[in-house]
C-alpha cells in the first residue's frame, strides 16, 4: 500500500506540474493552449540533447531545457496568439492556432530526432534506492516529487507576493480594467507564457527523466490527462490542478491496485465525469471571478 | 495531429517511391530476369527496433543471392514502412500488390497488421511470407497464401518456460501483458497455459497498453503478490523500460519473457537491468552449423548486429529464392506458391527449415539468457 501510494504521489507530482502551467495560461487568457503538450515534449528532447550531445551535467541541463522551454512558450505566445487578440472570436481561433503550433512543433521534433524512442544515456543520474517506510523509491524519483512540489510553491509565490503576481492576477481579472491601471497586458501575457511553458518543460524533462523514453509523440501521455486534470480542478484554478494532479495520479494507481490495469482510465474519467455532474465548475473552479 | 503527419509522411514517401519505381522500371531488364519481392517492415512505431534488424537481415541476402549467382535471375526487393498499425500496413499492401505488382511479400513485422493486411493478398492471390508473426492463430489459417517461417510463440515458450522452472525451480508467478496488440495478447494466452500445465501457479495478472511509460502501479501490485518469477509480454521498447521500473523497485526475482524481449534492443535500453533475463528464442545465435555461421559472417560484414528477427528475415529471403529455384526459375504468383509446398530441410540459419501442412515454420527453438550484457544460450 505504500509503494502504491508513492508511485500515485510520483505520477501525480508531474501530471500536477504539467497541469499547473496548463492552467496558468487559461486563467489569464482564456484559452486552451493546446500545444502546451508540445512543449512538454521538446523541452524534454532539449534536456536530453544537451546532457547526450553537449554533455553538459544534469544539474545545468535542466535549468537551460526549462528556460529553453519559456522561449519556446514566448514564440508559441508571438506567433499563435498576439495576431489574433481582439478579434471577436480569438477564443476559438486561438485553440486552433496553438493545435497548429503543436503539429509544428511535433514535425520539427520529428525531423531533428526521428520517430524512434530516445533515451538518456545511462548513468545521467545516479542509479540509487532508497527505502521509505515499506516502500522503496529511486533517488530520482524522489528528487523528481521535491522539483515539482518546489517549483509549485514558487509559483504560489510569485503570484500571491509579487508585482508581476499581482499584474497577471489583475489581466485575469479583466484586462481591460488593468490597462486602464496602467498594467501592459501584451507583456504580461507574454509572461505568463514563459513561466506556463517553463513549468510545462521542466515537466517534460522530469517525465523523461523518470520513463526515459522521449519520442516525438510523447506528450500525447500527459496531454489528456492534463486536460482532465485542469477541469477536475476548476480551469483556471492553480491549487485546484495541484489537488487535482495527486487525486489523479493516486486514483490512477489504486484503480490498478484495486481493480486492475484494464480499468484505469475508464475509472480516471469516470471520477472525472461525476465531479463534473456534481460540481460543473470542478473542485476548486469559481464561478465569475477566476484566480490566476 | 498523428494522423494528418502521417498521412503527409507516406504521401511524400509515396511520390518519391513511386519516382524511383518509374525509373527501375524502364532501367530494368528483359521480363523475367528479376523477381520482385516487396517487404512491408515496421520502421518506425513501437516494433521499429525489429524492422531495422529485419531490414538488415533482408539486404544482406539479397546481396548475398545475387552475389552468389544461386539463381539464374536476380532478385529486387522493395521495402516499405508499416509503421507498425493496421492502416498503413494495408496501404502497403495495396501498393505492392496493384502498383509495384510484386512477386510475393515479406512481413509486415506485427501479427496485429498482419490480421489485416494479409486477407488483401490472400483476395489477390499474392503469397506472403511472414518472417516475425508469432501469433498462433489469425495468420497462417487467413488462407493458402500465406506463409511462415517464424516459430509461434506456441511453439517456443513451452520449451522455454519448462527449461527456466528446471534451472530455477518456481512455483508461484505475477504476469504482465500488454493487451492492446494480437502478439503480446497471443504470448500471454500460451504462457497463461504453459504455466497452468507447469504446475505453476499465476498470484496475479495485470495489463497495460503500448503507449504507456509507467508500470510502477502494476509491478508493485505483482510483486506485492510475493511471486517467485514475473513473467512478462511485451514489445521490445515497453520491455526494456518494465524490467527497468522493476528493478528500481527493488524487485531481485528472475524475469521470463517473450519473443518481444528477442531483440538488442531490449538490452541495450535496458542496461544492467536486463541481467539475468530468460527467453525463448527461434534462432540458436551459438549454432555452428555452415548455414548459420555463413550469416554471421555476411551480417559482421556489413555492420550490423544479427538477432532473431534478422535472421529470420534473411531466411524468408533464401525461403522464397528456393521457392523459385523449385518452380523452376518462374516468378509468377502461382509459381512461388508452388514453389513454397516444395521447401523441405532447407539448410537456414534458423536450421534445417520445413513447413508444416498449414504452412507454419517448423524447426528446433532455443533458450537465452542476458549474461553480461549479451544474450547467450542457455544449454
Amino acid at each position: 500500500m505504500g509503494q502504491q501510494a508513492l508511485n500515485g504521489v510520483f505520477v501525480g507530482s508531474i501530471y500536477a506540474l504539467f497541469a499547473v502551467g496548463y492552467t496558468l495560461v487559461f486563467g489569464v487568457l482564456d484559452i486552451l493552449n493546446l500545444a502546451h503538450a508540445a512543449v512538454f515534449m521538446l523541452a524534454a528532447f532539449s534536456a536530453l540533447a544537451l546532457v547526450a550531445d553537449a554533455h553538459l551535467p544534469l544539474w545545468m541541463a535542466l535549468p537551460l531545457a526549462v528556460l529553453a522551454a519559456g522561449l519556446i512558450g514566448l514564440l508559441l505566445e508571438r506567433l499563435a496568439f498576439r495576431p489574433l487578440r481582439g478579434r471577436a472570436d480569438s477564443n476559438i481561433s486561438g485553440l486552433i492556432s496553438s493545435l497548429a503550433m503543436a503539429t509544428v512543433f511535433e514535425a520539427i521534433a520529428l525531423q531533428l530526432f526521428g520517430p524512434d524512442v530516445s533515451r538518456f544515456p545511462l548513468g545521467t543520474f545516479p542509479d540509487r534506492l532508497i527505502r521509505v517506510g515499506t516502500a522503496s523509491a529511486s533517488l530520482l524519483q524522489l528528487c523528481i516529487i521535491g522539483i515539482s512540489v518546489l517549483l509549485m510553491a514558487l509559483l504560489t509565490f510569485l503570484l500571491a507576493r509579487t508585482r508581476l503576481g499581482r499584474r497577471l492576477r489583475a489581466v485575469a481579472e479583466s484586462p481591460r480594467a488593468a490597462r486602464i491601471l496602467g498594467v501592459n497586458v501584451d507583456r504580461t501575457i507574454a509572461a505568463a507564457f514563459f513561466l506556463s511553458s517553463a513549468l510545462g518543460g521542466a515537466a517534460g524533462v522530469l517525465f523523461g527523466l523518470a520513463f526515459n523514453s522521449i519520442s516525438p509523440d510523447v506528450g500525447r501521455s500527459v496531454e489528456l490527462k492534463g486536460l482532465a486534470v485542469i477541469i477536475l480542478g476548476g480551469m483556471g484554478s492553480i491549487p485546484g490542478a495541484v489537488v487535482a494532479g495527486f487525486a489523479l495520479g493516486l486514483i490512477e494507481v489504486f484503480t490498478v491496485a484495486r481493480f486492475g490495469s484494464s480499468l484505469r482510465d475508464a475509472v480516471s474519467f469516470a471520477v472525472l465525469f461525476v465531479v463534473l455532474l456534481a460540481r460543473p465548475r470542478g473542485l476548486f473552479g469559481q464561478a465569475a471571478v477566476r484566480e490566476a | 495531429m498523428r494522423l494528418a503527419g502521417r498521412r503527409i509522411r507516406s504521401l511524400v514517401l509515396l511520390l518519391a517511391v513511386s519516382a524511383a519505381c518509374k525509373e527501375k522500371t524502364e532501367a530494368a531488364a528483359p521480363a523475367g530476369t528479376t523477381a520482385r519481392i516487396g517487404a512491408a517492415l515496421s520502421l518506425t512505431g513501437p516494433a521499429a527496433p525489429y524492422g531495422a534488424t529485419q531490414r538488415a537481415g533482408i539486404q544482406t541476402a539479397v546481396e548475398d543471392i545475387n552475389a552468389g549467382n544461386a539463381l539464374p535471375l536476380k532478385l529486387e526487393v522493395l521495402i516499405e514502412d508499416d509503421g507498425s498499425t493496421k492502416e498503413q500496413g494495408i496501404t502497403v499492401f495495396q501498393k505492392f500488390i496493384n502498383r509495384d505488382k510484386v512477386s510475393a511479400i515479406i512481413g509486415p513485422t506485427l501479427s496485429t497488421t498482419a490480421t489485416a493486411a494479409d486477407p488483401i493478398a490472400q483476395q489477390e492471390k499474392v503469397p506472403v511470407l511472414a518472417v516475425s508473426n508469432t501469433s498462433p492463430t489469425g495468420i497462417t489459417d487467413i488462407g493458402n497464401y500465406i506463409w511462415r517461417d517464424s516459430l509461434t510463440e506456441k511453439q517456443v515458450i513451452p520449451g522455454a518456460f519448462k527449461k527456466a522452472k528446471e534451472k530455477m525451480g518456481f512455483k508461484t508467478a505475477g504476469v504482465l501483458y500488454g493487451n492492446d496488440d494480437v502478439f503480446t495478447k497471443a504470448g500471454y494466452d500460451v504462457m497463461k497455459k504453459t504455466l497452468d500445465d507447469l504446475g505453476v501457479k499465476v498470484v496475479d495478472t495485470q495489463t497495460f497498453a503500448k503507449p504507456d511509460r509507467d508500470f510502477a502501479a502494476q509491478l508493485t501490485a505483482l510483486t506485492g503478490q510475493k511471486p517467485e518469477v514475473l513473467v512478462v509480454s511485451a514489445l521490445a521498447d515497453n520491455a526494456a523500460a518494465i524490467v527497468t521500473q522493476a528493478r528500481q523497485q527493488g524487485w531481485t526475482g528472475p524475469i521470463l519473457g517473450g519473443n518481444g524481449f528477442n531483440s538488442p534492443a531490449f538490452i541495450k535500453n535496458a542496461g544492467t537491468a536486463s541481467e539475468g533475463v530468460m527467453v525463448g528464442t527461434s534462432w540458436n545465435s551459438a549454432s555452428p552449423a555452415p548455414a548459420n555461421q555463413r550469416f554471421l559472417a555476411a551480417m559482421k560484414a556489413k555492420g550490423a548486429n544479427p538477432d532473431q528477427f534478422s535472421a529470420q528475415a534473411y531466411t524468408g529471403v533464401y525461403i522464397l529464392a528456393e521457392a523459385i529455384k523449385l518452380a523452376g526459375d518462374k516468378t509468377g504468383r502461382e509459381d512461388i506458391l508452388a514453389g513454397l509446398g516444395k521447401v523441405k530441410d532447407l539448410d537456414t540459419p534458423l536450421g534445417k527449415f520445413s513447413f508444416t501442412p498449414s504452412r507454419d515454420a517448423s524447426h528446433e527453438p532455443a533458450v537465452q539468457q542476458v549474461k553480461e550484457g549479451k544474450f547467450q544460450v542457455v544449454e
